[in-house]
């Protein structure tokens, strides 16, 4: 039963990367591509690379989170377009 | 110009969605890559390297070079958020806490330095007291992620995970500490000279254990080589030298890691930050 699972996750991370770029707050955005790239954890571990799921677990959803809040820290939160 | 942008994109996602028409199925016993390669690692890897995680073999030892240049990258990585984003200019203004009654003083000229130690304390423009619970907790998680992230360089022979992976939860369990304390409780602890030298070593430590093979009578990247240095069993040695080369990486990755943050968050001046 490995086929609902993978549309499930393969729904919510289109979701998450339509809102990515529509949100205005750059810091939800940060947050957004932090549940995309858990997402996209979730979808290597059911097809079974869970070496590339741990990447994208502590690579994707853990540092890049930090350095997308980190640099909205430090320039502005809201997008100009 | 939105219009046209948005017309691109759809363009190339619709060439993108074409072109993986030709894709094989997933898991398809019959596409190409399946047919040659993979069996081929499926068989001899286990026999020839002795590590059981066929993606450690494949990286660490029969893609070897690929993996030397990745860690090169990332070195790059740091070194180009460290030469773009430093700021060595002095700064003009200066806030220091007095410990003991919590005075905040704002010192405009920059001639005038106050001795920081148990007295006086060298402060943000935006200081916030941190709290007492996330301190508290953080403290207690930061050993526990180390060690996870020690057993995940040691054991990537055997299970998921490597120099890269360890490395990056390494890494993030110093910016814990930098983000639940204060930036400069991190950098007055480890030098950020510490860590540029500690992005070298590992690149070095790759490519050290290397070039150790070819005076060894082998070639470069070749670890079965190394086997008269090592104790233990010779059928062993590859795995032990994927070990080297993975425990390079996760130092030189942890390394990067802070060093691109405390760029980042503090512009540079490695003062004040999250």
């Amino acid at each position: 039963m490995h086929w609902p699972i993978d549309m499930i996750v393969l729904t919510f991370i289109i979701f998450c990367a339509i809102a990515a770029i529509s949100v205005k707050d750059l810091l939800a955005t940060a947050i957004l591509f932090g549940a995309y790239s858990f997402m996209m954890c979730l979808l290597w571990a059911v097809m079974g690379a869970v070496d590339v799921a741990f990447t994208e677990a502590s690579v994707g959803a853990g540092v890049s989170t930090v350095f997308f809040v980190a640099a909205v820290f430090r320039t502005s939160r809201r997008t100009k377009d | 110009m939105k219009f046209l942008g948005f017309i691109v994109v759809c363009l190339t996602g619709a060439l993108l969605l074409y072109g993986t028409g030709d894709f094989s199925n997933w898991g398809d016993p019959n596409s190409p890559a399946s047919l040659h390669l993979s069996n081929e690692y499926i068989e001899r890897a286990l026999e020839e390297t002795q590590v059981p995680n066929l993606v450690t073999a494949v990286l660490a030892d029969y893609r070897g070079f690929d993996t030397m240049f990745e860690t090169a990258v990332i070195f790059c990585a740091g070194l180009a958020c460290f030469l773009l984003l430093r700021d060595f200019r002095e700064k003009k203004q200066r806030f220091y806490r007095h410990i003991p009654t919590g005075v905040i003083l704002h010192v405009k000229n920059s001639k005038k330095v106050l001795p920081v130690g148990r007295e006086f304390e060298h402060i943000d423009k935006d200081w916030v007291p941190s709290d007492l619970i996330i301190k508290t907790v953080c403290r207690i998680l930061v050993p526990f992620i180390q060690i996870y992230a020690m057993y995940v360089v040691a054991h990537g022979d055997f299970s998921p995970g490597g120099g890269f992976q360890g490395g990056v939860i390494f890494g993030s369990s110093l910016i814990l500490i930098a983000i639940s304390y204060d930036l400069k409780i991190l950098v007055r602890r480890i030098k950020e000279k510490v860590f540029g030298i500690f992005a070298a070593v590992g690149v070095l430590i790759y490519v050290g254990i290397a070039a150790l093979c070819m005076p060894m009578g082998g070639n470069f990247l070749d670890y079965s080589k190394l086997a008269p240095l090592l104790p233990g069993d010779p059928h062993h040695v590859r795995a032990l030298g994927m070990l080297g080369v993975e425990i390079g990486v996760g130092i030189a990755v942890t390394a990067v890691m802070v060093i691109i943050y405390i760029n980042i968050v503090s512009e540079g001046r490695l003062e004040e930050g999250l």
